[in-house]
């Protein structure tokens, strides 16, 4: 479970964010939106222990990130944050299952191939392990990044416009895998987002103004 | 894992891996061909020159002297008089003195007429058979008896001059009386008999010539034998070549001197007068002979005194020149594979940042990534340190088999100059840290969060 209290992020003197406390319980979903501006990428970029708040609490399960070294931040986001973006990142000489397969090795220092495996086969991806990336639809990237997000069953699931590039039939499967994966492995999932699409589907949201 | 990582990045691009990968080979091949060269080389010549202060040798090239008698590689620069080099040879500044004489070849190998003193200078045994006593017999360098299969006993001819080609001498037999062992050192690929063998091999062949004056020159040689003998009576070494001529004077003088060189008389035995030799090989007692003879021997003889240790050293800086310039090239080469690395690892940094942020993202930490830069550096300058060994080694082998066919010298490819071949490898190793170390503190700093945003 995750929950925040009083963020403040500022780019200088010209943009401050203030961000509503945000709570989101294991298997539980929260979406969130807001115009072009309003600091979405931003607040989930603080969420992921990707930028540092001005002030303010994060606290993931027990931890207080904000309060965490870097090093111990770099640990900790392996381990307990997963995050699927809306282009998929690969590193791109590795093939798909490798790809998955790293992330178990960066958090936790094992390959955990087998569970990589079962993870592509329940996003159903699994006719492509041992493809390179670049090989794959876009809707299929966005899948084996899931994949990767889900490995070492985080206790936060972030996806920020996980659906924008995708089209209808692709945007509400993602979508309805994010929400089922995330319950299954108990985690709590964030969702930030523009897409009307996702607004009908998932009923608890929060609107950044 | 970030080793594997590294790994597979730089096969993701064959052809900028292969062009770094093959610029590193070059200039770690001609640098590691080079450190061998230079190393053998020096070793061989240094090896060779040992006990010996100075080269009396006919007058011309001091460097053609130094590399024809003591190197074997050059033609000799002449002859000399036995009898003035002689005077020299028994100086009091002297402590070994051991006559050349250069006259055949065998298949290419030079035939030297010389003492026993001249294997054990180089430290060669012989090891089958016995060292050559009369005329004619040979102890033949281990490499030679090895590659033309020479035993004890065989016979073969020899050829005039140092050409294979030249005038077969088929009058008189080489027989095979011991194998050398082994030394590193010229002496390896020499045919070596005594000097009297050289001198009775060409004055058979001179009498063999005339065939028509035989007669003529043999009364003329009586006459002046017959004149000469008068003057040297008390020395008693006075040889003739002809045997009856002999018995029909002692019995004619009647001298007791006589009888007993008359034991000795059982080989052909030659008349050192008037004899000449290629080169003598001294070794002072005195420093002093180094100083002065270079200066005495001209002004007092036709010869010249030449020492090997200048003439080497004067043809390693001349050729030394040479190796410095292939050395830059090879440095340049070097500096162009360090660049080529770099553009590599710089140009693909933009579209790689992603993939950073990625693994960042997944719990990797700044070092992780600089680590991960450096290593893909790193694996090609190991990869090509590795085939830049080889190669180098590999042209050496080359150039050894040409440098045998031409110089009977030979480098041994295989031999490492750890102290030098490490310097190498740690320079090279520097190359690639420093090609990498832009392209990895980028990496290390790079802010993920702006990376992602602007995506």
């Amino acid at each position: 479970m995750i929950n925040t209290k009083n963020l403040r992020f500022s780019y200088g003197k010209d943009t401050d964010f203030y961000f509503p406390d945000i709570t989101a319980r294991s298997g539980e979903s929260l979406l969130i939106t807001g115009g072009s501006g309003k600091g979405k990428t931003t607040l989930l970029h603080l969420l992921g222990g990707l930028l540092r708040p001005q002030s303010g609490e994060i606290i993931i399960q027990d931890t207080n990130i904000t309060a965490l070294s870097e090093k111990k931040l770099d640990l900790f986001r392996g381990r307990n944050i997963g995050l699927v973006l809306q282009q998929s990142y690969f590193v791109a000489s590795l093939n798909v299952i490798e790809n998955v397969a790293l992330s178990s090795w960066l958090a936790t220092g094992n390959l955990k191939t087998e569970k990589a495996k079962q993870l592509l086969g329940q996003l159903g991806v699994d006719g492509h392990l041992h493809k390179i990336p670049s090989q794959l639809s876009v809707g299929q990237q966005q899948r084996v990044s899931i994949a990767r997000a889900l490995i070492n069953e985080p206790k936060l699931l972030l996806a920020d416009e996980p659906t924008s590039s995708l089209d209808d039939e692709n945007a509400f499967m993602v979508a309805d895998m994010l929400e089922a994966l995330a319950r299954q492995y108990g985690s709590a999932l964030v969702l930030v987002t523009h897409d009307q699409r996702l607004k009908d589907r998932f009923p608890n949201q929060i609107t950044l103004s | 894992m970030i080793t594997r990582i590294a790994w597979k990045n730089i096969w993701f691009k064959p052809l900028n891996t292969a062009l770094s990968i093959i610029l590193l080979t070059a200039s770690v091949a001609i640098i590691t061909l080079l450190i061998l060269l230079q190393e053998q080389f020096e070793k061989k010549f240094n090896d060779n020159i040992e006990g010996i202060d100075m080269v009396l040798g006919a007058q011309g090239s001091p460097l053609q002297l130094i590399l024809s008698s003591v190197y074997q590689v050059d033609a000799p620069t002449g002859n000399i008089d036995y009898a003035e080099a002689k005077k020299w040879m028994n100086h009091p500044f002297v402590q070994t003195a051991i006559p050349l004489a250069f006259g055949d070849n065998y298949r290419g190998y030079r035939i030297v007429g010389t003492t026993p003193d001249y294997l054990a200078k180089y430290g060669a045994e012989v090891v089958k058979g016995k060292i050559f006593s009369r005329n004619f017999e040979v102890v033949v360098g281990s490499e030679i008896a090895a590659k033309l299969g020479l035993k004890i006993g065989d016979k073969f001819f020899g050829s005039h001059g140092d050409a294979e080609e030249g005038e077969l001498h088929d009058e008189h037999a080489y027989i095979v009386a011991g194998i050398a062992s082994p030394t590193g050192k010229v002496v390896d690929n020499l045919i070596l008999s005594n000097v009297q063998s050289v001198w009775a091999m060409h004055d058979h062949e001179h009498t063999a010539g005339g065939t028509e004056e035989e007669g003529h020159q043999h009364s003329h040689d009586h006459d002046h034998d017959h004149e000469s003998h008068d003057a040297h009576t008390e020395e008693g070494h006075s040889h003739d070549h002809n045997h009856d001529h002999d018995h029909a004077h002692d019995h004619q003088e009647g001298e007791a001197a006589h009888g007993h060189d008359h034991g000795h008389a059982e080989e052909t035995v030659i008349n050192e007068e008037g004899k000449e030799i290629t080169a003598v090989l001294i070794k002072f007692r005195s420093k002093m002979g180094i100083v002065t003879w270079p200066r005495l021997i001209p002004q007092n003889t036709k010869m010249q005194a030449a020492s090997p240790i200048l003439e080497i050293n004067r043809l390693f800086s001349l050729f030394g020149i040479g190796l410095q310039a292939l050395q830059y090239m090879a440095y340049g080469i070097m500096i162009i594979s360090g660049i080529s690395i770099f553009i590599a690892l710089y140009n693909t940094l933009k579209e790689r940042k992603y993939e950073f942020a990625l693994l960042r993202v997944s719990g990797a930490s700044r070092f992780q990534l600089l680590a991960l830069v450096l290593l893909e550096s790193l694996l090609l300058c190991v990869i090509g340190f590795f085939f830049g060994t080889i190669v180098g080694r590999i042209a050496l082998g080359f150039i050894s088999g040409s440098s045998e066919d031409e110089f009977k010298m030979s480098f041994n490819p295989w031999e490492f100059v750890w102290e030098k071949e490490g310097y190498l490898f740690v320079l090279t190793i520097f190359v690639g840290i420093l090609a990498a170390v832009i392209p990895a503190v980028k990496a290390y700093s790079l802010n993920i969060s702006k990376t992602l945003a602007n995506a």
